[in-house]
């Protein structure tokens, strides 16, 4: 038993080193009663998107310790148990197992990515543990991998693709070629693009596949360039979506034709820097920028930036303080921890923890929500923060999304 | 394919010589190490990595990319001394896989380190002035960047050449490839060959980083992907032959970028069929001695 409370507090530890080492919060886990709450925090804390999964669990170290300053539940404080998933479905699935059987986490938020959310979900619908993930994916919804369990704070492409197709495609014209990273989350950018565009009258002359984590996109250039579209769809995220961004700049594509993005992270452009996304517009879940207009968002930013030394949050790690903030204010509202019971607190939650309102629809656990368009910024910069425009917010309605039957849910 | 015009096909081949440039440079600096001291450095990948760290990190502190061109081979050069005199040096004659394993492992360190010193996300990278935006080249609007890029490949690749052709250290580097112990004899010393050898390998590595940069994102792991890529390269070109490895950098370049304009998504393998078929009409590559490896 010993031995296991050694093992055990030594990889906090590691998790604590290689994510948060500037949070005081870890002085909470050395102290931590037997009856905390226990949240599973999957997310890939290297690779290619160590960027994001790093903010992911600065914000829901905020989210844990608003909770536990306000006084926990009954005087239960809870608790984040970080994971890296290595961006790797099997070590997704190892770990959230792990958490389950071994650490006995009480919920699971967490991922970042299609594929391991998917893998992660696999494991909470079979354990029937309540899962909300924080990643992008359209299928965790479809009746073939949802359960009751899971729930969806992330926008997913079909809401975010959908909003930008609308924006772009009545300003700057219908013939639209895609650059697509090829795998099941650049398709379904796509798919959900054309969708929407289909009502617009919008025509594909071509979608062009690229290999995942391809550096070098100059060969897929000239092609792209004398098809002469109106609008260019980058359909890659992270790494892929900065450097696709930069060669597409040096190649003058810009001048023809104008170049937008399902997501448009703050991430990738911090590291793509002005130049290269200058004029690129995207849709994004959340933008500091919004604290002009709304207040939850000031709030937030405000308490990240005090417990971050002055820096602002970033759309994904705003997902990681949401996905929290729902599993925690549902267990205050169940006035229990029993899954079920913080279940159908989550399904009738009314919600607005940074973004305005929201609420997840009832067959498919959705979080329904705004997509904020927003467009990149080369000039007139306040700061290092100061990357955005914000165009436009596409509100909160369930129309822009699948319904319910076309997932195959009953309701 | 419709719309396929001769200026197309142009764009395509000229935009596959500047990729090819880049794989050029860096199997050229990979075959010399190989050539001379019989080490496949497993760390150029690295090299490149840290030299388009460095290099960007002095062209935002200073300003200017001429500085950080001089400044970068320099640095990576001299880590390269530091690697082959303390940790390359004591496994000579221990056979091809100790030095393999030994470069391997310290890419990874090299990788951490830029990890913790720059962090995760890399460094934003900057076009020199004068060199951004694009320039009509009779066929269309072209990068003036790339071509700096072929340009500054071209005059490298030249400055190589001269150094090992028609200079003395080139005979004495020439020879100590053909039989060391024949060189030892005559009197030079081969350790020290060696080690300005292995310097100069990471130096063009550390280049060829500072030099892509602009074209790409700079982050940690940017040297996995074109390691193996280089490997391609060196191997279609033959083990140990800078010609091999000039010549074959740039046709991996324009069959992947002839590849990505009829069949984009098999771009990546088209570079690894050409391999294949190399080796299978010509086993020791297109410039190789056969036996190389041995």
């Amino acid at each position: 038993m010993k031995q296991k409370v050694t093992n055990q507090t030594r990889r906090k530890m590691l998790i604590g080193g290689a994510a948060a080492a500037s949070t005081p919060l870890w002085l909470n886990v050395a102290n931590a009663q037997a009856d905390t709450i226990k949240i599973g925090f999957p997310t890939p804390l290297t690779g290619p998107f160590s960027a994001e999964a790093q903010d992911q669990v600065k914000a829901a170290e905020l989210a844990i310790k608003e909770f536990n300053d306000a006084g926990g539940f009954n005087g239960r404080k809870a608790e984040l148990l970080v994971r890296d998933d290595k961006l790797n479905p099997g070590e997704a699935a190892t770990r959230t197992l792990e958490l389950i059987e071994k650490d006995k986490v009480n919920y699971l938020v967490g991922s970042l990515s299609a594929a391991t959310q998917l893998s992660i979900n696999a494991v909470c619908k079979e354990r029937k543990v309540l899962f909300n993930s924080i990643s992008q994916s359209d299928a965790i919804n479809e009746a073939k991998d949802w359960s009751v369990y899971t729930f969806h704070e992330s926008l997913n492409p079909t809401m975010t693709a959908g909003a930008v197709a609308r924006y772009s495609i009545p300003r700057y014209g219908k013939k639209i070629v895609f650059l697509t990273a090829d795998y099941a989350y650049g398709h379904e950018m796509v798919r959900a693009f054309e969708r929407a565009g289909k009502e617009l009258g919008a025509t594909t002359l071509a979608d062009i596949r690229h290999p995942l984590g391809a550096s070098d996109y100059s060969a897929f250039l000239p092609r792209i360039k004398a098809l002469n579209p109106d609008i260019l769809v980058l359909c890659n995220f992270g790494r892929d979506l900065v450097n696709a961004a930069k060669q597409c700049t040096d190649f003058g594509l810009k001048s023809s034709m104008k170049i937008v993005t399902p997501v448009l992270l703050y991430t990738a452009r911090l590291a793509g820097g002005p130049e290269a996304f200058e004029g690129i517009l995207g849709g994004t879940g959340y933008y500091w920028g919004l604290e002009d207009r709304i207040p939850t968002a000031k709030a937030f930013n405000d308490a990240f930036r005090k417990m971050y030394n002055g820096s602002v949050p970033s759309d994904y790690g705003a997902l990681g303080y949401a996905g929290i903030k729902s599993v925690l204010a549902s267990i205050k509202i169940a006035k229990s921890t029993e899954t079920m019971k913080v279940v159908s607190a989550m399904e009738n939650l009314k919600y607005d923890w940074y973004k305005g309102p929201e609420y997840y629809r009832k067959c498919d656990h959705q979080a329904v929500q705004t997509v904020i368009i927003v467009e990149s910024k080369s000039k007139n910069m306040k700061d290092k923060y100061d990357v955005f425009n914000i165009l436009t917010i596409e509100p909160t309605t369930e129309k822009n999304m699948r319904s319910c039957a076309e997932l195959g849910h009953k309701a | 394919m419709t719309g396929l015009t001769f200026e197309l096909l142009c764009m395509q081949l000229l935009t596959g010589i500047a990729l090819g440039s880049i794989y050029a440079l860096l199997a050229l600096g990979l075959c010399l190490i190989f050539g001379m001291l019989n080490v496949v450095n497993f760390a150029h990948g690295a090299f490149f990595m840290v030299g388009a760290f460095i290099g960007v990190y002095f062209l935002g502190v200073t300003g200017n990319f001429w500085f950080s061109l001089l400044l970068t081979p320099l640095l990576t050069g001299c880590l390269g001394l530091l690697t082959e005199r303390f940790l390359v040096r004591p496994l000579y004659g221990r056979g091809l896989d100790y030095p393999l394993l030994l470069t391997f492992g310290l890419s990874y360190v090299l990788i951490e380190v830029m990890r913790i010193t720059f962090g995760i996300e890399g460094l934003p990278s900057i076009t020199p002035d004068g060199l951004g935006g694009s320039i009509n080249v009779g066929i269309g609007y072209f990068p003036k960047y790339r071509l700096f890029l072929i340009a500054a490949t071209a005059l490298i690749i030249l400055g190589v050449w001269f150094l090992i052709q028609k200079t003395r250290y080139g005979l004495i580097i020439k020879a100590g490839a053909a039989d060391q112990e024949i060189v030892k004899v005559l009197g030079v010393d081969i350790a020290k060959v060696w080690l300005l050898v292995f310097g100069l390998g990471c130096a063009i590595a550390g280049l060829s980083g500072i030099l892509a940069s602009p074209t790409r994102s700079v982050n940690p792991e940017m040297g996995v992907p074109i390691l193996a890529e280089s490997f391609v390269v060196t191997v279609v070109g033959g083990m140990g032959s800078p010609v091999g490895a000039v010549v074959a950098g740039l046709l991996v370049g324009v069959v992947y970028s002839m590849t990505s304009l009829f069949f984009p998504d098999l771009a990546e393998l088209s570079i690894f069929v050409l391999m294949a078929v190399v080796l299978l009409i010509r086993p020791q590559g297109l410039f190789g001695k056969a036996g190389a490896m041995g």
